[in-house]
């Protein structure tokens, strides 16, 4: 096992569109984006079996979320992680005055953390937040 | 019995599709099935009829644990929060309709708040780029019966937009394009290999944030001047490929989306696709549409800049509006811990900003007005639950075209909920008394 170095972007998926839509407190949001789409190649690198949990940090943050091998790749040296409360954990807040964070195109590393669960989205921000 | 709505808007992404069909029961409380929609607008109907929704509001207690408050309270807590804030942030506005939004404005102006929309996480650099430049754009109906040259860039309608293809973009056989698809080119620009860019007649695969350089590159293909070999990771012969094939259409549209307006480079990125099109039209014609996300995100920038002159990020705390993105935008308010209070509606900022953002909502005295539970509200003092807007309640919304449409109420919303305008219509007057507006 290896520590990766990728580039994270973050967008809609459909499967993530549904699960808003049918409640963010429910397991189906973790699912559908607590996630990460990584290309073939960058998985072996990483020498993780896919469905493996890991742990994405970038200067701004760290996740714990599935590893998957992507469905709309490939993208070597790419990944992508839905929008929502995982992908938001690590994203570029900064907005070099325009209002907009850097949701895409942030540098981070992807290590195996096969015994850490992902957490449910509102549970995610809770406790990050410090809020019970 | 059941009876069936028909020509309903779908309240998800700015495409409004208005042919679906949805079966109620015969006394109007219950939704049965929906035809037409995509899977997401489908969910959304169906959601609304959950068993386990909240339907009246709630108060955060320090233990984790929530107390169930009338209406009434909410209106108090509510009002009284705005009334004592000195800078409070009014932020979401992009799941309601035009009425609810026209209200917010008004409480906005009496508490001297700051408002944005979705805008700021979504084409918020979009908007500045409009103001920079100007912007050549068109209606989705012209699209549908004239466009033979569609190009997607940064954006995956085949996931965030599952309709408009179908509907306006891709396969209809419209006056001027009749052989559907057949009629038209594709060309798709993404870093992925998205779903959308499976289908298209060329995808270009750019490298990740390198937009801008494509995009000026296309505008040097269109003048025929010399390329380097190889740029933002495309071969020159493709670009001059890509832009033969633009020149050669009689109607082309570009739709951007979250691909260029998130990366690097930003509103910049939008000033050169904006300025691509100015230049394909000394060949052709061309226009440029932005993919809006939000169902009414569009319909808020309208109701914000008719009411206050700036489509989003605006600044009332002197008493006027002031517009100046990156001083007065939510999310760097919030990283700064310039504002006092926090009011949601219509939307999710405890999912969908930077963490950085969200730990200074938890910080704050806050409302959440959203009939979903959400990471917002979970992080919130007081959760209001509300009609659902296009299932329960009607009202007027903009489609990303800037058309707009009326949204129709299918069922009724659970007994005793108020919808979003109801709701803000109470505080709006309970604050003119704390206030002591006339």
């Amino acid at each position: 096992m290896a520590t990766i170095h990728v580039n994270l972007i973050s967008g809609r998926s459909i499967q993530q569109g549904v699960a808003i839509e049918g409640g963010k407190e429910k397991p189906a949001y973790r699912t559908a984006a607590g996630l990460i789409e990584l290309d073939p190649s960058d998985l072996k690198k990483l020498g993780a079996w896919k469905s493996t949990n890991v742990r994405v940090t970038s200067d701004y943050g760290s996740v714990v979320v599935k590893a998957i091998e992507t469905t709309q790749g490939p993208h070597p040296g790419l990944a992508f992680i839905p929008m929502g409360p995982w992908a938001n954990s690590i994203v570029d807040p900064n907005t070099y005055s325009t209002g907009m964070p850097t949701f895409k195109g942030t540098p981070v590393k992807v290590d195996v953390a096969m015994k850490e669960p992902v957490l449910l989205g509102i549970e995610l921000v809770q406790n990050l937040c410090g809020v019970k | 019995m059941t009876k069936t709505v028909t020509d309903v808007i779908c309240p998800f992404c700015g495409t409004l599709c208005d042919d679906l069909e949805v079966v109620v029961s015969d006394d109007g409380k219950q939704l049965l099935e929906v035809y037409n929609a995509c899977v997401i607008g489908t969910e959304k109907f169906l959601h609304s009829q959950s068993k386990d929704r909240v339907t009246r509001p709630r108060l955060h207690q320090p233990d984790g644990t929530w107390k169930e408050v009338s209406y009434d309270d909410a209106v108090e807590y509510t009002a009284q929060l705005l009334a004592k804030a000195k800078k409070p942030l009014m932020y979401g506005w992009s799941s309601t309709n035009c009425e609810a939004q026209s209200v917010g404005n008004e409480i906005a102006e009496i508490s001297r708040a700051c408002c944005d929309n979705t805008a700021a996480v979504c084409h918020g650099t979009t908007l500045i780029a409009v103001q920079d430049i100007g912007i050549p754009s068109c209606t989705l109906g012209e699209i549908k019966n004239r466009a033979d040259r569609i190009i997607f860039w940064g954006c995956n309608p085949a996931h965030a937009h599952p309709r408009h293809m179908s509907r306006y973009s891709i396969f209809p056989r419209g006056f001027f394009t009749g052989k559907g698809q057949m009629s038209r080119k594709m060309v798709v620009v993404d870093p992925r290999v998205t779903d959308t860019a499976k289908m298209a007649d060329v995808h270009l695969q750019i490298e990740q944030g390198r937009d801008y350089e494509l995009l000026n590159a296309l505008r040097v293909a269109l003048n025929n001047e010399w390329l380097p070999d190889v740029v933002a990771g495309i071969p020159k012969e493709k670009i001059r490929e890509v832009a033969d094939m633009m020149k050669s259409g009689r109607f082309g549209i570009i739709f951007f989306g979250m691909g260029v307006t998130q990366s690097l480079s930003k509103n910049h990125n939008i000033d050169e696709a904006i300025a691509l099109t100015k230049h394909l039209n000394e060949f052709t014609k061309f226009s440029i549409m932005p993919m809006r996300g939000h169902y009414n995100v569009t319909g808020s920038g309208e109701v914000f800049a008719w009411q206050f002159g700036f489509p989003y990020s605006v600044d009332l705390t002197r008493g006027f509006a002031r517009y100046n993105p990156g001083d007065t935008s939510s999310i760097d308010l919030l990283v700064r811990g310039e504002v006092d209070a926090m009011f949601t509606i219509g939307s999710d900022p405890g999912a969908h900003f930077p963490i950085s953002a969200v730990k200074q909502i938890a910080k704050l005295p806050s409302v959440c007005i959203d009939p979903h539970l959400t990471p917002t509200s979970g992080v919130s003092k007081l959760h209001v639950p509300v009609a659902f807007n296009g299932v329960e309640t009607g009202g007027n919304c903009y489609r990303m075209d800037n058309v707009p449409i009326d949204c129709r109420k299918v069922v009724e919303p659970p007994e005793g909920m108020l919808t979003d305008e109801q709701f803000l219509t109470k505080v709006r007057d309970r604050l003119k008394q704390l206030k002591g507006v006339a």
